[in-house]
């Protein structure tokens, strides 16, 4: 329900960018889609982003990107309030979908987090939990990264300008290390890499820079969890070491696969 | 609403837009004076400092990267240095020069997003950079290759612009080869021109008259406009006080940070008075340090001379709020020119890190991010674990100074019978925006929230 405010061509889909728990980056991500920017500005109506403009037109959207976590009273109100305005809903990035590193105190004492940091916590209005948007609403799409990646994004909303489903593959990270032609570090190096557990999207970058994947984008659409742990023990790290690795911009997705019954980390008693 | 004469006015504006974060904001006017302005910050806690409890020592760089996506590379920095001071590593050579490198790269495109698409709509009467690009389009489409040629530096040293993954405490993962640098040459020189155009452009904006009376706090190295390391240095705004200048170890005796019922932000003071980071306090700090070339672009811009020693000589320090884009154009072009300068002069270092042991301590690291200092601390046990962190952003140092300037211009703007609701939003919103307040510290969203009492 676009109103157009000079007569133009057929109303153009209206956008809207919302921002809950986040590091603003996946947005960022948008922005710096330099040479797609003005294009996709001519396709959408960008109605509300305002990282980007002081123009905030209400809604319908056609079109929402949601970045960040769901981790106050008030994000629960709000989030029920964009997804009733939003035709089309997407989160974005490893705090929308996954919780973020902020979920890190979903497994911690929040009220001793909040003595940390804060002298007067009476003060600080916050949830004890900090949760991936689809744990409130219905979600559309779900775009993976801690941050997202360009190329993707711009996938994302060609897709929805088409009419189509994103071409946003589900397997490892493997698979792109691969077509890079990498060597693996893990078979070459000994370096520990969460790329086969890992969702593609990166292009395969830490391996590219001689460094394991540190599983960014969270776990890929199937995994085999219980066969990695052992080449990381292998690879001298302790099951501490793993749990940390693990547990760090994706932690709610990757605990969730230790918990489906997997023989994972939690409770693994490995082969030392 | 629009009452002339309330005793009691609540004005919500829905959104403060062009900066990061959320923010309301709340006057108290009272007989057309204003008696209090407060940059209510509540961005919600994402508790950080909490979390990196019992992490192990290499992790806080990637970790901490995750407060900014803005800024990254000044975290991964500033985190690196505080983990290298508690393990007694020194970074240097190639190593040091390539990280400049990637922070140059970081400088260009963070400074070029305010400079083109948050900052400049407010001096063109534009709501975004959307409408500037059809007001100014070649101004635009030259911001945005900027912008991509910072992108590119960061790109091609740190595998991508944000959160960048090549990283790490000693280091880097891999060292880029000279030939895979040189492909960076040819863009930052058109960077070059298109730096110096930018610096023309503001340059002929019109800067309203303002002063921001805070004192200026920047890092101050030897012989070079400190970007990645540096010493504390303050220029008091009282001029009858010397510059001074503390050691890194001694920053939370000197700048303390207390809590206040309006923000998830900390608050901080510098020895008990307000202060501004950033730009004008580098200018003020470290101008006379600037490139030959980057100080004609600042006699081009209209800021004159540099203080040639904080605060003495024949220049003097900018002290307008609104005219730190000048400083941040001529920081873009500087940032380029050291680009270029570190790419000529790189040999590939020996191995693409030094090795940092774990070991217990406490470490202290500070840089330059875009909007001004970061420092970070880190406790760690024997085991290399983190015991304590403590991080101090720029806009958190910064809200004090900001929330004063938004008391004087609004102050300013009642005298001159500019009290609409419209006219004292936009005030407002651009007192805000002339600070470029960061990310997760700041503010989308500015409610303006209007007491007035008779």
């Amino acid at each position: 329900m676009s109103t157009p405010t000079t007569p133009q061509p057929p109303a153009r889909p209206r956008l809207g960018v919302f921002k809950f728990a986040s590091c603003d980056g996946c947005q960022l991500t948008l922005l710096d889609c330099e040479d797609e920017l003005l294009g996709i500005a001519a396709e959408l109506e960008i109605a509300h982003f305002l990282e980007a403009s002081s123009e905030a037109a209400p809604g319908p959207y056609d079109l929402v990107l949601v970045e960040g976590s769901v981790s106050t009273p008030e994000h629960v109100e709000r989030i029920r309030r964009i997804r009733a305005d939003a035709r089309h809903l997407v989160t974005i990035g490893a705090c929308a979908t996954a919780g973020g590193v902020q979920a890190l105190r979903n497994y911690a004492d929040v009220e001793g987090y909040l003595a940390t940091v804060y002298a007067r916590p009476d003060y600080i209005e916050t949830l004890a939990t900090s949760t991936p948007v689809s744990a409130h609403v219905p979600v559309d799409f779900e775009l993976r990264g801690c941050p997202i990646d360009r190329g993707q994004l711009v996938e994302v909303i060609t897709a929805f300008l088409a009419g189509r489903k994103p071409a946003i593959p589900n397997h490892s990270v493997c698979f792109a290390c691969k077509r890079r032609g990498n060597v693996c570090v893990t078979v070459a190096h000994g370096t520990p890499c969460l790329g086969p557990v890992t969702h593609a999207g990166c292009g395969a970058l830490c391996p590219t820079y001689g460094r394991g994947c540190y599983g960014c984008f969270g776990p890929a659409g199937t995994t085999n969890l219980p066969a990695l742990v052992p080449l990381m023990q292998r690879d001298g790290m302790s099951e501490e070491d793993i749990g940390r690795f693990l547990h760090t911009f994706n932690v709610t997705a990757f605990t969730a696969l230790e918990e489906q019954g997997q023989p994972g980390v939690t409770d693994a008693e490995g082969p030392g | 609403m629009s009452d002339p004469t309330p005793r009691y006015q609540e004005l919500r504006i829905p959104s403060l837009a062009r900066v990061e974060g959320e923010t309301a904001l709340h006057l108290r006017i009272h007989d057309g004076t204003v008696t209090e302005a407060r940059l209510k910050i509540y961005e919600p806690p994402r508790f950080f400092e909490a979390f990196l409890r019992g992490r192990a020592h290499p992790e806080p760089p990637d970790l901490t990267s995750r407060i900014c996506g803005i800024c990254p590379v000044a975290y991964q920095m500033s985190a690196c240095r505080a983990i290298e001071d508690a393990c007694g590593v020194v970074v240097d050579g190639q190593l040091a020069a390539l990280r400049r490198l990637l922070y140059c790269g970081e400088w260009i495109e963070s400074q070029t997003l305010h400079i083109h698409m948050l900052h400049a709509p407010d001096f063109l009467g534009e709501d975004d950079v959307i409408g500037l690009s059809r007001s100014h389009p070649e101004h635009v489409k030259r911001g945005l290759r900027l912008k991509q040629t910072g992108n590119a530096v960061v790109e091609l040293l740190g595998g991508r612009a944000i959160h960048p993954v090549n990283v790490r405490i000693g280091g880097f993962h891999r060292a880029p080869t000279r030939a895979e640098l040189r492909p960076l040459e040819e863009r930052l020189r058109t960077a070059l021109d298109d730096a110096w155009d930018t610096v023309r452009w503001v340059a002929g904006f019109e800067f309203p008259d303002a002063e921001c009376n805070a004192d200026l706090l920047a890092l101050a190295e030897t012989g070079t406009y400190a970007i990645e390391s540096g010493v504390p240095t303050v220029l008091p705004y009282d001029a009858t006080l010397p510059p001074y200048g503390f050691p890194l170890r001694d920053f939370t005796d000197h700048v303390t940070e207390e809590q206040v019922s309006h923000s998830t932000a900390l608050h901080s003071r510098l020895d008990g008075r307000r202060h501004l980071t950033g730009s004008l306090a580098r200018w003020a700090v470290s101008g006379h340090l600037l490139s030959a070339l980057a100080l004609e672009a600042a006699r081009e811009a209209g800021l004159g001379d540099p203080p040639s020693r904080a605060g003495a000589g024949r220049g003097k320090a900018c002290r307008n709020p609104y005219r730190s884009i000048l400083v941040r154009a001529v920081e873009v072009l500087y940032a380029v020119e050291e680009a270029l300068r570190i790419i000529a002069e790189y040999e590939r270092p020996a191995g693409p890190y030094v090795e940092v042991p774990a070991r217990a301590g406490i470490g202290h690291g500070a840089t330059e991010a875009p909007r001004g200092l970061l420092y970070h601390r880190y406790a760690f046990d024997g085991g290399g674990r983190v015991t304590d962190a403590r991080i101090v952003p720029p806009t958190a140092q910064n809200q004090g100074a900001i929330e004063e300037d938004l008391r004087r211009l609004v102050q300013a703007g009642l005298d001159r019978g500019e009290g609409s609701e419209a006219e004292l939003t936009r005030l407002c919103e651009r007192a805000v925006r002339n600070h470029d307040p960061c990310i997760s510290c700041s503010a989308h969203f500015l409610e303006l929230d209007i007491e007035r009492t008779h």
